[in-house]
């Protein structure tokens, strides 16, 4: 179960399917679902990041907060300061997280479990005063942010929102299909032994730190390719957006959605988008019931009750558990 | 020279409310192995609690210990209902689950009491301890509360049978469930004991910065760190790590510093002071005052 | 660039005024669909309050049968606030949700400086009013390049210089410190302020400190601005750390000129909390425009009964003592008399009415302040006067600033 998912045909079909669906899904739907979608994809690209990060070597972060974050200014700054187009400054986004993810893995080396997960947290939480802070205000622009312009329509036809909406879709297929293939490398089996156990991982030969690190840096690849697309799809950054609670859900969304998988990822999207309005609509609707959050609060512990390997893990089972009835 | 005395012991005012839900969290860590995320917030909800005795004429000692024993019986509620189904799932559910009663908690204390601040009295009296320019008879009263609920609770677990239970429970529950001890009540006691502890935290934090729902948010985040400082296997290293936190982040504000940097550190006091806790954790792993706990493969 | 822009907003004001006839979204015969977002969760929850008080005022409205609107129809007002938990990319979805799903006419009191930044160009662009802002940033007047954005409260930096040239009035040899919370509020009350000082700012500022709203306290700043020596303490906080500084300085005993900025103001809120005797002692200074709910000398004015009234008909058993009550009432009332008196309710005739307020009197607000906008002037409250705690509430000194006539 812990082995990333093998291709069934069955698998290969839902794929080819919900990307058909993918597509298709704009032309039925207002601009502001379709900008739903777009912030579900981001964060699903996020959490992506985590699995790889958390559910397949087995590292803990609880400030992905800050890459996200890394990838939202970089995007900005190039294209405000450098006037790159919004695509190239993608590019550069994914780049300068991979980087600052690299780097922030060699100290997590030291680091375990609890500990590592501190390390991330107190990241997340000091993200937003490095963003606000003096020497840096002329790129980050200090408490007010940086407007950043809504990618002009890829293709006659199509709106803004729809052509971002594309575009999100086809970096999230290329970004499953290249974890995939990652996770079924040599490296990625390199990835899932240190996880398992990384005593034998190094008797066996693995460079442990390196492999560590590279996997940090990759997933806050992820996360910084997520926090970019966040950014033109609200076309806004400012420090106080990138909060500590920014990483719980990143967090949230992983568990729910299924940490040790790839589809799980846009599941978590999905919820963290679309979750708290289903919350506030209940909320809203019956006067005797909870705040918005409370309710949150409890969908998430409900889910966790019912669903403890997260929605996808669920979903295997139950294929699984379908297969070895029809064999029976 | 009084500058410093005076960021010193308001530093270790502060550090030990820091101090006192630093113990709570870590004595759950130990009982339980959870590292209780939702803890400040269930402070917050018993400081609220107090808070109502006194609108119905309460004395403040009455409060507080009224809503102490609320806040125990509670935590074992908590642990029994809500906790022990995941019991045995991955750590990263258990995570989810505190969030959810993160999330909780602050929203009800919202809606319940709103969000306004409300002032809360201080349980020592004004004309109490040593009267002095440098530290107020709140702030000296915090101090000392503190230390005495420390030590309390190192002569609970040395001294009790219950204690040892807990701590045999803890450290290997396949042989204490041998000998006859009831493995799941006492992580239930040991989370109500937390929720007591936590209590007292928020009692004490609240005169200070005013009871509201979101009250804990900033003193969690270093009380986790003074938690991690001290290392999380230590009651004492816990309280002592609080402590250095909150004394810490006070000097970081202190101009000698931003003179010897040559820029001012005010506006990265806490991103300053995360970042000596993680290059002290580099070089100590199980924290200043832990025990490293050495794992058979 | 300049030009450019005019040209384009004259072009698009030939255009709405032909589309003017065209049934507008949101407004029916019968119904107005008004949009908000309030932070009824996050770090700037105790604001919730002024979504409910207009929720409640809305609701009463439509209980007692409806507004009779300018153009002689009575209307119902389906009012949807939504919580953005103070985070600008939340808040530009909820506000897109309001928009494009709920299809609101036009959206009021959205609250927050960087919430509302983050939907500026999003309003505009897409041509919704966006009105009477609870903010007190100063980018919210400028109709040139925001025809659609329309402020509310008197500006922060209009308020920081009424303080700068007040400590320079009355101190001989100031010496300041400033605490400010490190965001947009606190940087817009910091700008005015040392803006008003001008070249000497660099000689007078002593200590300039900020906070974070996620730091606990701010202790350690009150003990180092007093040692500094600062005589003059401008403090730029809200209630929760303005109670903490008040109550910390009077601890140590030091007694600077204390300008308190009036967002934490309320004798309730703020003063209550940091001890009644301690507010007394550092003779608190502050500019107001509200009438403070808790100030006895307003309790036979007419506008206070009536929101006293109103109070205790729709929120039952409520003490009274927050601010915030007033200052939703006051916006609340304020979007009423626009409706009351609005002719046109296409999108650009409503802009025409909330730009042609004269002289309107708020229930709440102290004696002499009105409200006036024009096509030119998007500040509706510009008048704020600077008053004196005396223990038990503000004492009223020096006349009506008016930052309009500067």
């Amino acid at each position: 179960m812990t082995r990333p998912n093998r291709i069934t045909p069955l698998l290969l079909i839902g794929f080819l399917v919900a990307i058909g669906i993918g597509i298709l899904l704009p032309q039925f739907y207002p601009d502001f679902v379709t900008y739903q979608l777009t912030l579900a994809m981001a964060w699903g690209i996020a959490m992506l990041g985590l699995n790889v990060l958390t559910g397949y070597n087995g590292q803990f972060s609880v400030g992905h907060s800050a890459f996200f974050a890394i990838g939202a200014y970089s995007a900005a700054i190039f294209i405000e300061h450098f006037g790159w187009s919004p695509y190239a400054a993608i590019a550069g986004a994914a780049l300068c997280s991979f980087i600052f993810g690299f780097l922030f893995g060699l100290p997590a080396l030291r680091l375990e479990g609890l500990y590592l997960a501190l390390a991330t947290f107190g990241l997340a939480v000091a993200t937003p005063q490095l963003l606000k802070f003096g020497a840096f205000e002329h790129w980050t622009g200090g408490v007010q942010g940086i407007f950043v312009p809504k990618p002009a329509p890829l293709v006659e036809g199509l709106t803004p929102d729809q052509s971002l909406y594309y575009v999100a879709l086809g970096i999230t297929i290329v970004l499953m299909v290249i974890t995939w293939c990652i996770l079924h490398s040599r490296s990625g089996r390199a990835m899932m032994a240190i996880r398992d156990n990384p005593i034998a991982a190094r008797t066996m030969g693995i460079n442990m730190p390196l492999v560590k690190t590279t996997t940090f840096g990759i997933s806050a690849m992820y996360a910084g390719i997520g926090g970019c697309l966040y950014t033109y799809a609200s076309e806004f950054v400012s420090p106080d957006a990138f909060n500590f609670f920014i990483g719980v859900y990143i967090l949230v969304g992983s568990v729910i959605g299924g940490i040790v998988s790839i589809p799980g990822a846009i599941v978590g999207g999905l919820f963290i988008v679309f979750m708290p309005h289903v919350a506030e609509g209940v909320s809203n609707t019956y006067p005797w019931v909870p705040p918005p959050w409370a309710v949150f609060g409890v969908f998430l512990i409900l889910v966790i009750y019912f669903v403890p390997f997260g929605v996808w893990g669920a979903v295997e089972r139950g294929l699984a558990w379908t297969k070895r009835r029809m064999a029976g | 020279m009084e500058l410093f005395f005076q960021l010193t012991l308001a530093g270790l005012a502060i550090g030990s409310i820091y101090a006192c839900v630093a113990l709570a969290v870590v004595m759950i860590y130990q009982a339980t192995d959870h590292f209780n995320f939702a803890q400040g917030e269930m402070a917050m909800f018993s400081t609220f609690i107090a808070f109502t005795f006194l609108t119905f004429g309460a004395p403040v000692w009455l409060a507080a210990v009224g809503a102490i024993a609320i806040s125990f019986v509670a935590g074992l509620i908590i642990e029994r209902v809500v906790i022990k189904p995941v019991e045995n799932a991955p750590i990263l559910n258990q995570i989810i689950v505190f969030i959810g009663m993160l999330m909780i908690l602050n929203n009800m204390a919202g809606w319940i009491w709103e969000f306004t601040i409300k002032p809360f009295p201080s349980l020592f009296p004004s004309d109490w301890g040593v009267q002095s320019e440098l530290i107020g008879p709140h702030h000296m009263g915090v101090i000392g509360l503190t230390l005495i609920v420390l030590f309390a609770i190192f002569l609970f677990f040395r001294f009790t049978r219950v204690g040892l239970a807990m701590r045999a429970a803890a450290a290997n529950p396949d042989s204490a469930r041998l000998v006859g001890v009831s493995v799941s009540w006492m992580l239930a006691l040991g989370w109500g004991l937390a929720a007591g502890v936590g209590a007292i935290g928020g009692i004490l934090v609240a005169p200070i910065v005013y009871l509201d729902p979101n009250m804990m948010s900033g003193v969690l985040l270093y009380a986790f760190a003074g938690a991690l400082l001290g290392g999380v296997s230590s009651p004492f290293g816990a309280v002592m790590g609080g402590m250095i936190v909150g004394v810490l982040e006070n000097w970081i504000g202190h101009p000698a510093l931003s003179e010897l940097l040559g820029f001012k550190m005010n506006e990265l006091k806490l991103t300053f002071a995360l970042m000596v806790i993680v290059i002290v954790l580099l070089f100590k792993p199980a924290g200043l005052f832990g025990r490293v706990v050495v794992k058979r493969v | 660039m300049r030009i450019s822009t005019f040209l384009a907003s004259a072009a698009a004001a030939v255009l709405m005024m032909g589309a003017a006839n065209a049934q507008t979204v949101g407004v029916t015969d019968t119904s107005i669909k008004i949009g908000n977002t309030s932070p009824y969760s996050g770090p700037a929850s105790s604001y919730g309050v002024i979504g409910k008080t207009h929720q409640a005022f809305w609701e009463a409205i439509n209980a007692a049968g409806g507004l009779k609107m300018g153009d002689g129809k009575t209307r119902k007002i389906e009012f949807v606030s939504l919580d953005d938990g103070y985070s600008p990319p939340k808040t530009v979805e909820q506000v897109r949700k309001l928009v494009e799903q709920e299809e609101v006419a036009f959206t009021f009191n959205t609250l927050g400086t960087p919430t509302n930044s983050a939907i500026h160009k999003y309003m505009n662009a897409k041509k919704v009013p966006h009105l009477f802002l609870a903010t007190g940033a100063s980018k919210w007047g400028h109709p040139d390049q925001y025809p659609w954005t329309m402020g509310f409260q008197p500006t922060y930096d209009v308020e920081g210089a009424i303080y700068a040239q007040y400590a320079l009035q009355q101190v001989k040899d100031p010496k300041i410190a400033i605490l400010f919370q490190n965001d947009d509020y606190g940087k817009d009350y910091r700008d005015g302020f040392l803006k008003s000082l001008g070249d000497k700012a660099d000689k007078l500022i002593v200590k300039m400190l900020p906070y974070e709203v996620t730091d606990p306290t701010v202790d350690a700043q009150v003990l180092e601005m007093a040692a500094s020596g600062a005589n003059v303490f401008f403090n730029v906080t809200i209630p929760k750390f303005a109670a903490q500084a008040i109550k910390k300085a009077c601890e140590i005993g030091w007694q600077p000129l204390h300008l308190l900025n009036n967002v934490s103001s309320s004798v309730g809120a703020t003063l209550k909390p940091a001890g009644l005797e301690c507010s007394k002692s550092q003779g608190l200074i502050t500019a107001q425009w509200l009438m403070d709910p808790t100030d006895p000398q307003w309790k036979d004015a007419a506008g206070f009964k009536e929101w006293s009234a109103w109070m205790d008909k729709n929120f039952p058993g409520n003490e009274k003592v927050d601010v915030n009550y007033v200052f939703g009432y006051n916006a609340s009332t304020l979007l009423k008399h626009v409706l009351e008196n609005c002719k046109d309710f296409s999108r650009p005739g409503i802009m025409g009415c909330v730009a042609n307020i004269k002289d309107f009197e708020l229930p709440m607000a102290l004696p002499g302040i009105k409200v006036n906008t024009s096509p030119t002037d998007f500040y509706p409250v510009q008048q704020e006067q600077l008053s004196k705690f005396d223990g038990t509430k503000w004492v009223l000194f020096g006349q009506l600033y008016d930052a309009s006539t500067k």
